[in-house]
């Protein structure tokens, strides 16, 4: 990306005060009205931040119920709204908008050297109605909930469900189109917007997954929206879509939700393997072994992500030979994950391996990222799926790709890029700590998951049997861990806004644009627009082919 | 069941050893390459780590051959799962001809069973061992998922249509039958015990409900009663198809296409009769949805069924309907 030279130049150290992108105004005004990537971006991060915590606030409840056998602690009716409200606050309101809407929107013009996105208007748009959807779902869990899981499954919520299915659906519907507005955005900022000299092969792997997740974010949400739609007017209406006493295929359903929300799972983790892909490069002082495979890796996932839905329905009543497809074309989409993997593994090969923080999150995520995508291959397997769908295993794989994984790449990029985004270092022991204690308190957490899926233990259970407390309650433990290692950054990302040390352009000694302006970075990003003559990631002066 | 730390859960069903030995080839699978990764990842770190902060290490672009080993090697393992998984997949959706039959419907929040001899349970299940059981499914309201962990079994049990699974179980005990497909409340307060019985101890059980009335003469008692005789008769007066070896076989309809008369093709010719109407005749059957409970429905499957029997199992300790001729006589 920079020349040559950049990466072995000491970084600099910006001592006197300047005009940046944080005091270039002041004022709410300045916040509500801007239409800078990166103050946006920073509105996104307040906003997934109270939401990560509020589902996180579910969460325990969820634990402290399931420590023991009996359904003591909630009645079942609010711990079904319990974990029907962590999924939705977690899944649309934090794990999608997550890495693109605050680390995409603040990095991908600085990456490819534009001052803003195409659309800043419409970037803005797409946070206000975020809100709007964020309220709108708020609202329904302030006056009583909703109970349906975050999965909708009809004739449940069209026709026998109590609560405020209604309220949250219309929340989850204006936020799809948040989703749809960012993913333009990106889309045409990729292809209108790169710097001179930035062709698609010169991209940091981070714009290449953004490209790819806001392919998803096009093509996928509309569906959910329409299919949200139809629940509604089932719901309200009693017009047979779903339900069969209305004359509906319950069926249906499932098909239109998961061709959505099976893609949704690749919104939520391509964009950490974009991160980490950062992260591995730069803590490893290497260019990413096998660019190109990386790259296509994530349009593949991309493609390949929105053929695999039936795979959530192997035992609904789908077709055996259905069932058969949608199995085989899982198993491909497994390949692009683990050539991934196998290069990210092999970018560390005689490279100078730092130990920052990123890195810790990065190794983190390389290694529950290859559990959850193992363990998937479990469940593409139809003849073994049939036994653990709908239990604790699945519960255990799906928090290992969306926390073990999207969260993992998340924090890594935080860290990574907080100097740049603050112009302040956070504290590096503190930070090594806690991710330690979030990868500790994650495999305590989850693990024993996997075991009490296959010893039989079914999902959203209030009560269970009293044979599996012992592995309930290792669970509640490690979640206890896992919460205080997610406590400890706010505290001291926060304290460092004040405290924290100034941070150079370049703290990292990376490549990249976003590293080649002051931190934090001025309004318009570059002063001059900047000219890119080689390839990403180009940290050795001369390159060597290594075959075999 | 035996209480305490187990990793497995019991195997009682003749399907359950097939799904732990593609668990346990899945696992060293998985295993072998979770190391892999995280010992590479250790070794490099440690043995690349940074010396000095100008440490500069070489670019290194890549390799085709690395690239296409691994991505061959995982699709050929990836394979190998395919085909495993799906052989054992048609076993488990391939029930035996020689099957006992039991109805089974899931209503919030509770499991009612009855037996073919018209035996009736409630949220729990007596099943005689080392017996094939074809279990025909259907539900009130929701969607509730049969599951039996120690018999690797499960499946969804939808409203409006009708679902089968079945097993074998090869021990007997009592297990957990679960819902596992969330149905709303008491979701989790649905649940219940298999019991597989010894097959002498089974038929006294199954004795000592003398009096009740088999599923396939309840059906045709509500067949009567409904006057479906009327117009279903294998004579020329006949308005509507002839139901006597109809069930499983291929049947042409109105519009051209061929679908098999299964299980929940006669449910649905019941409910909505137009919906796939046979060719030649007309539409002038009425809907009987909402006139017919679930279990009515599956009495008539049955008796519909039955009508397709005319040798009963050979395996027979119970056998699959109770024939007799008054029954027979009735509806035509």
């Amino acid at each position: 990306m920079s020349p040559p030279e950049a990466a072995v130049t000491p970084p600099e150290v910006v001592a006197e005060p300047r005009v940046n992108y944080l005091n270039a105004s002041y004022g709410l005004k300045s916040w509500l009205l801007t239409r800078d990537h990166k103050r946006i971006a920073l509105l996104y991060l307040a906003s997934v931040t109270v939401f990560f915590f509020l589902g996180g606030l579910f969460a325990v409840l969820i634990r402290l119920e399931l420590m023991t056998p009996a359904g003591d602690l909630v009645q079942a009716e609010t711990y079904n709204k319990l974990f029907t409200m962590h999924g939705i606050v977690m899944i649309f309101f934090f794990l999608i908008p997550s890495i693109p809407a605050v680390l995409g929107n603040f990095l991908i013009p600085m990456m490819i050297g534009a001052k803003d996105l195409a659309f800043p208007r419409l970037n803005l748009l797409s946070w206000y109605i975020f809100v709007a959807g964020g309220l709108f779902t708020l609202w329904a869990v302030v006056h009583g909930g909703v109970d349906t899981g975050w999965t909708f499954y009809t004739p449940y919520s069209t026709t026998y469900s109590n609560s405020y299915v209604i309220a949250t659906a219309v929340g989850i519907f204006i936020t799809g189109f948040s989703s749809i507005l960012t993913g333009l955005n990106f889309i045409v900022t990729v292809h209108t917007m790169r710097a001179p000299g930035l062709t698609w092969f010169r991209l940091p792997l981070f714009v290449w997954s953004h490209y790819a997740t806001s392919l998803i974010f096009v093509l996928g949400t509309p569906v959910l929206a329409v299919t949200i739609l139809m629940v509604g007017v089932e719901r309200l209406f009693h017009l047979g879509i779903f339900d069969p006493k209305l004359g509906g295929d319950p069926i249906l359903f499932q098909h239109l939700f998961w061709f959505y929300s099976h893609p949704a799972v690749y919104i939520m983790v391509l964009p950490a393997m974009g991160v980490v892909s950062e992260l591995v490069t730069t803590f490893s002082r290497k260019n990413i072994f096998g660019y190109k495979f990386v790259a296509f890796a994530s349009v593949a996932i991309a493609v390949l992500g929105f053929l695999v839905w039936g795979h959530h329905m192997f035992v609904s009543g789908q077709s055996v030979y259905a069932g058969m497809i949608f199995s085989f074309l899982s198993f491909l989409v497994a390949i692009p994950s683990a050539v991934k993997v196998f290069n990210w593994t092999a970018t560390m090969y005689k490279g100078s391996i730092s130990y920052r923080t990123p890195m810790l999150y990065a190794f983190g995520f390389i290694g529950l990222f290859t559990i959850g995508g193992l363990t998937g291959l479990f469940l593409a397997s139809t003849g073994l799926d049939v036994h653990v769908h709908d239990t604790y295993f699945i519960v255990a794989h799906f928090h290992y790709i969306m926390v073990g994984g999207a969260i993992m790449g998340y924090m890594g990029g935080i860290h990574y890029w907080w100097p740049k985004i603050s112009g302040k270092l956070y504290p590096e022991a503190w930070a090594r700590f806690s991710a330690l204690v979030i990868f500790i308190g994650f495999n305590l957490t989850f693990f024993p998951q996997f075991i009490l899926g296959y010893l039989g233990m079914p999902r959203r259970y209030h009560a269970y049997p009293a044979e599996f407390q012992i592995l309930n309650v290792m669970s509640s433990a490690g979640a206890s861990i896992l919460g205080v290692g997610y406590v400890v950054p706010l505290i001291y990302f926060a304290w460092s806004m004040r405290y924290g040390k100034a941070a150079p352009a370049n703290p990292w000694g990376a490549t990249g644009l976003e590293w080649d302006t002051p931190s934090p970075p001025p309004t318009e990003n570059f002063p001059v627009t900047p000219i890119v003559r080689t390839e990403p990631y180009r940290y050795s002066p001369e390159e060597v082919e290594v075959i075999g | 069941m035996p209480e305490g730390f187990r990793l497995l859960p019991q195997q009682a069903s003749s399907i359950a050893p097939r799904v732990d030995a593609l668990y346990f080839y899945l696992i060293i699978v998985s295993v072998f390459f979770t190391l892999l990764i995280a010992f590479s990842i250790l070794y490099f770190a440690i043995k690349y780590r940074r010396r000095s902060e100008s440490e500069l290490p070489h670019g290194i672009e890549g390799s085709m051959k690395l690239e296409i080993a691994w991505s061959v090697i995982p699709l050929v393992i990836a394979l190998s799962f395919f085909f495993w998984g799906a052989s054992v997949f048609f076993a488990i959706n391939r029930p035996p001809n020689d099957a006992i039959e039991v109805s089974v419907v899931g209503k919030q929040w509770m499991w009612k069973f009855q037996h073919a001899d018209g035996q009736r349970e409630i949220n729990e299940l007596h099943v005689p061992l080392g017996r094939p059981v074809k279990l025909t499914m259907a539900s009130e309201d929701v969607i509730h998922s049969f599951y039996v962990p120690a018999f690797r079994v499960k499946r969804d049990v939808l409203p409006g249509r009708v679902a089968t699974t079945w097993f074998e179980a090869t021990k007997t005990g009592r297990y957990h039958l679960f819902c596992a497909e969330y149905c709303g409340t008491k979701h989790s307060g649905m649940i219940g015990w298999l019991e597989v019985m010894d097959p002498v101890a089974f038929q006294a059980w199954l004795a000592g409900g003398a009096g009740s009335e088999s599923l396939a003469s309840a059906g045709s008692k509500l067949f009567a009663q409904h006057a479906c005789n009327t117009c279903h008769r294998p004579d020329s007066l006949a308005r509507g198809p002839n139901l006597e070896g109809l069930f499983g076989k291929p049947v042409t309809l109105q519009d051209g296409r061929t679908v098999v008369a299964d299980e929940s093709y006669i449910r649905e010719s019941i409910v909505t009769p137009n919906a796939k109407l046979v060719a030649g005749f007309q539409p002038i059957m009425p809907t009987f949805q909402g006139l017919i409970a679930e279990e009515g429905l599956l009495q008539l499957v049955a008796y519909v069924k039955s009508l397709s029997k005319v040798a009963p199992s050979p395996r027979g300790i119970v056998p699959p309907v109770k024939e007799s001729a008054p029954e027979r006589e009735a509806p035509k």
